[in-house]
């Protein structure tokens, strides 16, 4: 209790509400007792910053209701989240276990469905190398298909056909010879979709299993044939640590990736590719691997699943080997001109890019 | 001259938390301070936090008598904003594309250490006045914060007279203080 008596007393002292005789009397006992002195100096110090502490929650508060008053004013601006911020919270309470069950539903669908791609894709050499087609999200597609016969009457997918596979590919020749890998056509038939979503018809022209590579030609009537490709494919071999980027459709959007040549054979030491460091996702597979100057060095087509970014691609060169083999046997081959200058040497990286897009594909394989 | 007594009457009604007054700041300068952090890698969240510190900076400054503000309240504020955010973004590990305005801009580094420590003693005493729970701290903050009679506290938090709820405080009391010194001790 004397605690108590001795604190008040001290905050009477502190507030100056003592009248003169006791404030004397209080005085003499500070400076004959110095547990009391030290008590006031400390408690001082601590209401002191009780009242800074009060001071600055109320500029606080004031300046929190300064500025919601200001925003609904319109006088300070925020991205304009309050006018719908009402009506979405609404949706949202009234939807959340629609919305919560949907969601999970969904999560449980998706894990099937993964869980099957999983068990029953191809193992390829032991799961070490990955083929970049999107042949494992076939049931996605098929769905992402159903789902694009509604919203998109168009389509150029027949329409009893089932979508096995993406990739992408490239021209070589501006009247619509398309290269891409042979692992993405899996399918009887394959549509091509330029960066604008244009859809175009195409037949398959040539597989070369042994080498990875396929021929596709455009046959659609809309395709408006480009005078000239502004890129070269290069005969020669490319050197390590050349700087290197490539375009193709992991999404549904084309994608840009920046990398590396980092060795001059592919998986265990294969002389037909090039190891690259570049991500590469499933989809790139069949895209062209350009260097600085623009020119076509090799096509993406695996990548080891172990190591991060790790990519290989097959060499250009093999494009020239199979176009020369085939022109042999196969007459529309023989109208093929490969270009072998590239008109995007010294050109700005982003310039080279919007003239590049026109001539890479995203390719859908199906199968009817 | 008249800008000038404006804006001394501006920071006499900060210190006095007179609403209007920070109504006007606010509206004045909050854009162009959202402006910058937008444009720095910075969120509409990012820009209130850091507007609303700078404030407080300002207040802190302004609560002193002999302050005299040598330079516009525009700058001012403009300045401890952009030092505020170039340090949180350094922390965040993020980085500034440094667009500057061309805004002036006045050393604030001092006042932004004040206000550091500032902002520190604030961050204890709201720990521990939190951690106590109630019915402390309703306690506490009516007798301290609020500046409620003994009497009065008694009656709103149920006490059959003062002495009882004087005696409930002194507890409270003493248990603050001692959560905010072992707190504040470590800080120094």
């Amino acid at each position: 209790m004397d605690d108590i008596l001795l604190l008040e007393a001290i905050e009477r002292y502190l507030g100056g509400e003592m009248d003169a005789a006791e404030r004397t009397y209080f005085e003499s006992l500070r400076k004959s007792t110095p547990e009391i002195d030290q008590m006031v100096v400390e408690h001082n110090m601590f209401l002191h910053q009780m009242d800074i502490y009060a001071l600055h929650r109320n500029l606080r508060n004031s300046l929190q209701e300064s500025h919601t008053r200001l925003l609904e004013r319109g006088e300070v601006y925020e991205g304009g989240e309050l006018t719908t911020k009402g009506k979405v919270i609404q949706l949202w309470n009234k939807y959340k276990r629609v919305t919560a069950i949907a969601a999970s539903v969904g999560g449980v669908i998706a894990l099937v469905i993964s869980g099957l791609a999983i068990y029953f894709s191809p193992v390829v050499n032991g799961n070490q190398i990955e083929q970049l087609s999107k042949a494992i999200e076939v049931i996605k597609k098929n769905q992402q298909y159903q789902g694009n016969l509604i919203n998109e009457v168009k389509s150029k997918i027949p329409e009893n056909a089932r979508l096995i596979s993406g990739g992408s590919g490239f021209l070589i020749d501006s009247k619509g010879f398309i290269i891409t890998n042979a692992h993405v056509l899996k399918g009887s038939g394959a549509v091509v979709v330029n960066s604008k979503g244009q859809e175009f018809n195409a037949t398959i022209t040539h597989i070369d299993q042994l080498r990875d590579l396929a021929i596709l030609k455009i046959t659609d009537e809309e395709y408006q044939p480009l005078n000239s490709l502004p890129y070269g494919i290069k005969k020669g071999n490319t050197d390590l640590g050349e700087e290197i980027f490539t375009l193709g459709y992991p999404r549904n959007d084309i994608v840009y990736g920046e990398g590396y040549l980092s060795a001059r054979t592919g998986y265990n030491s294969d002389s037909l590719t090039y190891q690259v460091q570049i991500s590469a996702n499933p989809g790139n597979s069949g895209g062209p691997v350009f260097n600085h100057n623009g020119e076509v060095i090799g096509i993406l087509s695996t990548r080891q699943a172990q190591a991060d970014g790790v990519a290989f691609a097959v060499k250009s060169k093999n494009i020239y080997q199979m176009v020369d083999e085939l022109r042999k046997t196969d007459t529309s081959i023989e109208k093929i001109r490969i270009p072998s200058h590239t008109s995007l040497k010294g050109v700005e990286r982003k310039k080279q890019i919007t003239r590049l897009e026109d001539c890479v594909f995203y390719v859908k394989a199906f199968t009817k | 001259m008249k800008a000038d007594t404006n804006e001394q009457a501006l920071l006499k009604g900060l210190v006095l938390n007179d609403s209007k007054a920070i109504d006007t700041l606010y509206k004045d300068n909050f854009p162009m301070v959202q402006a910058y952090i937008l444009q720095n890698n910075g969120s509409y969240d990012d820009a209130r936090d850091i507007f609303q510190e700078a404030i407080i900076a300002l207040y802190e400054k302004a609560q002193d008598d002999s302050f005299v503000l040598t330079c516009q309240i525009k700058t001012y504020l403009y300045s401890i904003c952009r030092r505020l955010w170039l340090k949180r973004l350094q922390q965040l590990g993020r980085f500034a594309n440094n667009i500057d305005n061309l805004e002036e801009t006045v050393p604030v580094e001092e006042d932004l250490e004040i206000h550091e420590k500032r902002n520190a003693e604030f961050a204890i005493m709201d720990r521990a006045l939190n951690s106590l729970g109630e019915p402390c701290k309703g306690l506490l903050e009516g007798y301290y914060l609020k500046k409620m009679g003994m009497m009065e506290l008694a009656d709103e938090f149920g006490y059959t007279n003062a002495d009882n709820a004087k005696n409930q405080k002194y507890k409270c009391l003493m248990r603050l203080k001692k959560l905010f010194f072992s707190q504040y001790n470590i800080g120094d």
